[in-house]
């Protein structure tokens, strides 16, 4: 099911009566997810991500604007028919009935001509928990399973009316590390099995792009840019998307242009052809460094991590904005963690150069 | 743990608690005991240091006396009546209460009034309400027949007025209104937990039942209600201690006679016997009452345990 948005605003009112501030969540949204896909809404916390989720599902209203389901105008509908299926960011599980009787408990609201029998239901729900893999565990309560497993059971709540969209809310956050990856992979895995169009939310970009077949990253309510992940992480639109993607997080620098010339400090880093002369601020991924004696980029060198693979140089740039700067290079590479100075070439495609004042991507020609 | 050496420092800080539940609580029970077993004990002969016979005859005294069982019915049926009523009620008005945004506080204020208010006083004006003919009032012996607001909404709507409270009226009517009393009277406590409770429920788990499509109803039914199951145990429980303890009600209602004019004592409860039997100083009576009234309110606590525990969900 295509799921489409199409204006979708939506405005608190100020919390308290003495200023009338209100706060703009979802601004002017417009953005159509194709049938069957994962999609990640990505941001940091109050951009409004989970809003607009709960837009989706019905449990909120916009403001304004309209939703679609495939070719049907959801907007006005209540949550209950619109047929989707929400993952709460606690899971939300009924604490006092079993795993059975909490997947059981969507299909007993049924009425009407989509009443089943008791056998259907029970069916039903085994094949729900069989897809997520908890079909052991059907007499236990929310409180005896594991954080994982209480997952499962909320998506195979969410799951087992086969429900147009399935929804989920920061699916991940209340796991821990190991089993956070283990489940992106089961959240990838179901929704292949089932082809529902799945949108789920996170402020974690590693999550949102391992997973994500596209990925929307929001700033303050504002759709900053939509795109398959790796689409995204090659090619951002702004500095903001540019510094939320990325980990080790992009290393940022004041720098300017000046006869088609990039210079970052006193070092001409790279030629930008086409480009005016201006102030303006450099995005070097960490992995766009390469190790060169005679490199035109100077940093002082404040120590090495090895990693295995990789090595992690850990240098200082009187230009950069954060403190340090985190280059990333194969471990072939010897490094001399002696030395005082570490002198680098850089990938042009791993360079990115932004406006000083609106921070938007400025482009350029590589050679 | 405390480690021994200061370990006389948590005992000095526990002292003035400790003497005081010694004197007013610990030795009051013993002593309760001991008089309930000394047969026939009386504060009179005991202060001219009399000879008791340790025995059970107090409990028998007590068990065959007419009036105790009297006492023992009526407390029954004022428990089995109120509790259920009372708590069911309080949950609706806590659910009312809880989905409303506007007057929320205002409400709850008025529902929680009768809390705060002395019960004689609510008695009285309780008499007040259900009175069919007025007061002996002004002049001596001049009847004023202005039947109380209840029965003037009963003739307002072609009803016969109801002798509720007055000599002549029926035990049943006096139940009635007793009930009514101690329900009204019980409830700002009840709907206090229950809010209290249904405040305390993650609210996702009505949206997750909302996007389910669950029906009011059963959210009801299969949410609310397990959820606040705790509290509805600890209501209920409280709910039947209190109402065995029930006395003041009657008092103030129909006054230290435990019954309207005429039939003196047919409304006694179980406290209002056990003070009966202090007031003419049969101490062991009243101490032997008070370990039987005990006994019940012990059995019918432990049964509501083991109800809830099958009940009370997590």
């Amino acid at each position: 099911m295509k799921v489409v948005l199409q204006n979708l605003t939506k405005i608190f009112p100020s919390r308290n009566k003495k200023s009338d501030e209100e706060v703009v969540a979802v601004n002017d949204f417009n953005f159509t997810i194709p049938d069957g896909k994962l999609v990640g809404l990505l941001g940091p916390s109050g951009c409004g991500k989970s809003t607009t989720l709960y837009m989706i599902s019905g449990l909120q209203k916009p403001t304004a604007g309209k939703i679609f389901f495939g070719d049907d105008d959801v907007t006005e509908l209540t949550t209950e028919k619109r047929g989707v299926g929400l993952v709460f960011q606690n899971y939300a599980l009924y604490p006092h009935m079993t795993v059975k009787q909490n997947i059981l408990f969507p299909l007993q609201n049924l009425k009407g001509a989509d009443k089943l029998t008791k056998e259907e239901m029970q069916e039903k729900a085994y094949l729900a928990a069989k897809l997520v893999q908890i079909d052991g565990l059907m007499d236990r309560k929310p409180s005896e399973l594991s954080g994982g497993q209480q997952q499962r059971v909320a998506i195979a709540r969410a799951l087992v009316k086969m429900p147009r969209v399935l929804l989920l809310d920061e699916p991940l956050s209340n796991l821990d590390a190991r089993l956070r990856l283990q489940t992106r992979e089961e959240i990838r895995r179901i929704q292949k099995a089932t082809g529902i169009t799945t949108v789920f939310v996170t402020h974690d970009q590693e999550e949102a792009m391992s997973i994500s077949d596209i990925i929307v990253v929001m700033k303050l309510g504002v759709i900053q840019q939509i795109g398959a992940p790796q689409d995204v992480y090659d090619d951002p639109t702004n500095l903001f998307v540019a510094k939320f993607l990325g980990t080790p997080p992009i290393n940022v620098f004041n720098g300017t242009v000046k006869g088609n010339k990039l210079y970052i400090g006193e070092d001409a880093v790279l030629d930008v052809p086409g480009v005016a002369d201006q102030e303006v601020v450099v995005g070097i991924r960490p992995e766009g460094f390469i190790l060169d004696e005679n490199g035109p980029f100077h940093c002082h060198l404040r120590s090495v991590e090895v990693m295995g693979r990789d090595v992690s140089i850990v240098s200082e740039n009187e230009a950069s904005v954060n403190p340090i700067i985190r280059s990333i290079i194969n471990a072939d590479n010897k490094v001399d963690a002696n030395a005082e100075t570490v002198r680098y070439a850089i990938k042009p495609h791993k360079i990115f150069i932004f406006n000083k004042q609106t921070e938007e991507r400025i482009h350029f020609e590589v050679k | 743990m405390v480690d021994s050496k200061q370990q006389w420092k948590a005992w000095l800080y526990l002292s003035p608690a400790i003497v005081l539940l010694l004197v007013f609580t610990v030795w009051p029970i013993i002593n309760t005991v001991r008089m309930a077993l000394l047969e026939n004990y009386n504060g009179m002969t005991a202060v001219s240091g009399a000879h008791f016979d340790v025995g059970f005859a107090n409990f028998a005294t007590v068990i065959n006396y007419p009036q105790f069982l009297n006492c023992l019915k009526t407390t029954a049926i004022l428990c089995v009546a109120t509790v259920p009523l009372s708590t069911f009620l309080a949950l609706v008005i806590a659910v009312a209460l809880n989905s409303i945004r506007p007057l929320q506080r205002t409400l709850q204020t008025i529902f929680f009034l009768p809390y705060v208010t002395n019960s004689i006083a609510i008695g009285m004006v309780f008499a007040a309400m259900f009175n069919i003919v007025g007061n002996l009032f002004g002049t001596e012996n001049e009847l004023i027949v202005t039947a109380g607001i209840v029965n003037n909404v009963i003739q307002l709507f072609g009803g016969e007025p109801v002798n509720w409270i007055n000599a002549g009226s029926t035990y049943w009517a006096n139940m009635t209104v007793l009930i009514i009393y101690i329900v009204w009277n019980a409830l700002p406590f009840k709907i206090l937990i229950l809010l209290g409770g249904l405040q305390s429920i993650n609210k996702q788990y009505y949206d997750a039942a909302k996007v389910d499509g669950t029906s009011r109803r059963r959210i009801f039914a299969k949410i609310t209600v397990p959820l606040l199951s705790p509290m509805l145990a600890y209501v209920i429980i409280t709910g039947f201690i209190g109402g065995f303890k029930e006395y003041s009600s009657i008092v103030g209602i129909f006054g230290d006679n435990m019954g309207p004019a005429g039939d003196a004592g047919r409304l006694n409860t179980i406290v209002g016997f056990i003070y009966k039997a202090l007031e003419t100083n049969k101490l062991g009576r009243a101490s032997a009452a008070a370990l039987i009234l005990f006994g019940i309110i012990f059995v019918v606590t432990m049964i509501n345990m083991q109800v809830s525990k099958k009940r009370v969900h997590y």
